[in-house]
């Protein structure tokens, strides 16, 4: 701290990440997770933790493990989630050896439910593996976490840059990705980047 | 070998490549273009690059083509020219200034995109049971007046793409009587940012309900009109009927929604299957087609347009007075707008309360203004019924006043993929009326 009590100091609080569930989840989600373990033999292996949080059932994968996760979500019937509404990438810098998350929100329209299954990736080896061969929709949405977050989503048969110009360097959604100042033409004044300019954060 | 150009400077470049000649047309260039293809060995196989500055590509799209005679070999997209990082910006915006950047995204259907990120800010906050009804009643109503309006859109570029200029001069004259509703409402024909996280920006200015019975009075003989010019027009039909098909296991597989899946004979609509803001208590139905091509497509929408009719009057029914915004002071936004001599403002007497009586007041409007309200940490995903699919919205909060991440996914971005399996195989002038179909909005495309 530096002196400065006007609230802009940059005192943060942490809050920690939202703990996974034990049984029973309550409501459908039980129903989910015994058809998850009848559909994957080593679902032990496979699924590291199931969140409930605000009546979403967030099932966290092991990055090796997605696809055949992904297919028995896809194919057993008591599960039938048909569709996948894309990937989104979060990047969370602190959270050393997870920094890259790859969230996949998927719909059951047979038995008319959602679930969401996140990976994660450190950011020395960020590769996920592909989802194209169970869900095709999935094409642009890889090219686009690979565009913005830098995840390399292996398998896929073209993973080029969606949105940025080609040649663009740098991920931009990163949260590392430096963002520039806007020099203003007024005797040399410069505007701060937006995450280094004074205001409130947290 | 590059041969430059040099009598318009604004051309690209003719050039040889490895895969053959490249020649840029421009159009009145036809007799130049000939003498130049005659003396360049026969060549079947052309690729053609269609946009992004084309007027059948439907916006900034770019269509690249490969061409076998008149058959479409290979589609390919190219997109990204208007993206402008509206999702790395809301980052440095509060939790409510996202608004004004989302209603930007979909420049069609912003009241949808506005909805479907409040949905997911309440849904972090824990507040969606609370939302008031005369809230949820009006949102209802300003997203089915959307419908109409990017529908009509819909139809009148995807009409024109097709040479039924007719049918844009009145998509476009319809499309405006919706359009002077929302400015009547918000002040805004487009970019509205009226919905906000916890209800409305403001509530109904007087003579709003009327103007909106008028409307209805007038929609239907438009419509009717409209869908009269076209859905027995044996020429419309010959570009439509069978074109552009994807069948529904073509949608499962490329997450296609919207009108392109309810096409297939598959009745998916989330207004039905999981409701929100209230669409339980509606009555309308889910126009269904089952020829799946682009002539199904135009159909469901000019059916859509009915039922989104049917749903207006109801909810001008169930307009009750009543607040428009939460009740919780530590989330609803404090502004008290008032029609002052300098136009729209806070309110005199909400000035003079915060300014003269209430220190705590002042102190409250400013924090919440400035700063923002905190939000807990933690992920949602909410999605909506727009009309072109699901709308969802993936936010991830670290429990600050500002995003820590927003990510949508815009149904134009994902059933814009299907345009290779829609267009491969046909002629390319059917590319034209199968994109069309699609109807994507490269805003909500590339955001």
């Amino acid at each position: 701290m530096n002196g400065d009590t006007s609230g802009y100091g940059g005192l943060v609080v942490k809050s920690e990440p939202i703990a996974a569930a034990d049984r029973p989840f309550g409501g459908a989600f039980d129903s989910i997770a015994d058809a998850i373990e009848a559909a994957v033999p080593n679902h032990a292996q496979a699924i590291t933790g199931i969140v409930i949080d605000r009546d979403q059932m967030t099932i966290q994968v092991k990055r090796e493990h997605l696809v055949e996760v992904a297919q028995a979500l896809r194919d057993d019937a008591a599960l039938r989630f048909e569709m996948c509404l894309g990937v989104s990438g979060v990047h969370f810098p602190e959270q050393v050896g997870a920094e890259l998350h790859a969230h996949y929100p998927l719909l059951s329209i047979t038995h008319n439910r959602r679930v969401f299954l996140e990976v994660t990736a450190p950011d020395a080896d960020p590769v996920i593996p592909s989802l194209i061969s169970v869900y095709p929709t999935n094409d642009w949405h890889e090219r686009e976490t690979y565009d913005f977050f830098g995840i390399i989503f292996s398998g896929h048969p073209h993973l080029t840059r969606i949105q940025m110009p080609d040649d663009w360097m740098g991920h931009p959604q990163r949260k590392d990705y430096p963002l520039g100042g806007i020099p203003v033409e007024f005797k040399g004044a410069q505007i701060d980047p937006p995450d280094q300019r004074r205001s409130y954060n947290k | 070998m590059t041969t430059f150009n040099d009598s318009d400077p604004r051309m690209a470049d003719e050039r040889e490549t490895t895969e053959g000649k490249v020649f840029t047309v421009q159009g009145n260039d036809w007799d130049e273009l000939l003498h130049d293809l005659s003396s360049t060995p026969a060549q079947e196989r052309i690729i053609v690059n269609m946009g992004p500055q084309h007027p059948s590509t439907h916006g900034v799209l770019r269509l690249i083509l490969e061409l076998d005679g008149e058959t479409v070999t290979e589609a390919r997209c190219g997109i990204g020219y208007l993206h402008t990082g509206i999702e790395k910006n809301m980052e440095f915006r509060t939790w409510t200034q996202g608004v004004t950047f989302v209603t930007r995204m979909d420049y069609l259907s912003p009241f949808f995109n506005e909805t479907a990120y409040c949905l997911g800010v309440e849904k972090l906050l824990g507040i969606t049971d609370q939302i008031p009804e005369r809230a949820n009643v009006i949102r209802v109503m300003m997203m089915e007046l959307n419908r109409i309006s990017s529908h009509l859109v819909c139809l009148a570029t995807g009409g024109m793409e097709l040479g039924a200029l007719t049918a844009m001069t009145f998509g476009f004259r319809e499309r405006e009587l919706v359009l002077d509703v929302f400015e009547m409402i918000t002040g805004l024909r487009m970019n509205h940012a009226y919905i906000r996280p916890g209800g409305l920006a403001q509530d109904l200015p007087e003579g709003a309900e009327q103007k909106v019975r008028e409307l209805l009075k007038i929609l239907p003989g438009r419509l009717k009109d409209t869908a009269d010019l076209l859905v027995d027009n044996t020429i419309w039909k010959g570009r439509t009927v069978g074109v552009g098909t994807l069948d529904l296991a073509g949608c499962m597989a490329l997450g296609i929604t919207g009108p392109i899946l309810r096409s297939t004979g598959l009745p998916h609509d989330l207004r039905k299957s999981q409701p929100y803001c209230g669409y339980e208590n509606y009555d309308f139905e889910v126009p269904v087609q089952t020829s799946a091509d682009a002539y199904g497509r135009f159909l469901i929408r000019i059916a859509e347009m009915g039922e989104s009719m049917k749903i207006i009057a109801q909810c001008l029914d169930r307009l009750k007075p009543g607040p428009v915004m939460i009740e919780d002071k530590k989330i609803a936004w404090p502004a008290q707008l008032a029609h002052g001599a300098d136009g729209t403002g806070n309110s005199f007497e909400h000035i003079r309360q915060i300014m003269g009586t209430s220190m705590e007041a002042l102190i409250h409007h400013f924090k919440l203004v400035t700063e923002g309200f905190k939000v807990p940490a933690g992920q949602v995903y909410a999605a909506i019924e727009s009309p072109r699919g699901e709308l969802g919205v993936h936010l991830v909060s670290d429990g600050g006043t500002r995003p820590y991440r927003v990510h949508f996914r815009d149904p134009s971005f994902t059933n814009l993929q299907a345009t290779a399996a829609m267009c491969e195989g046909a002629q390319i002038a059917d590319v034209v009326a199968a994109v069309a179909s699609i109807d994507p909005v490269m805003g909500g495309v590339d955001r």
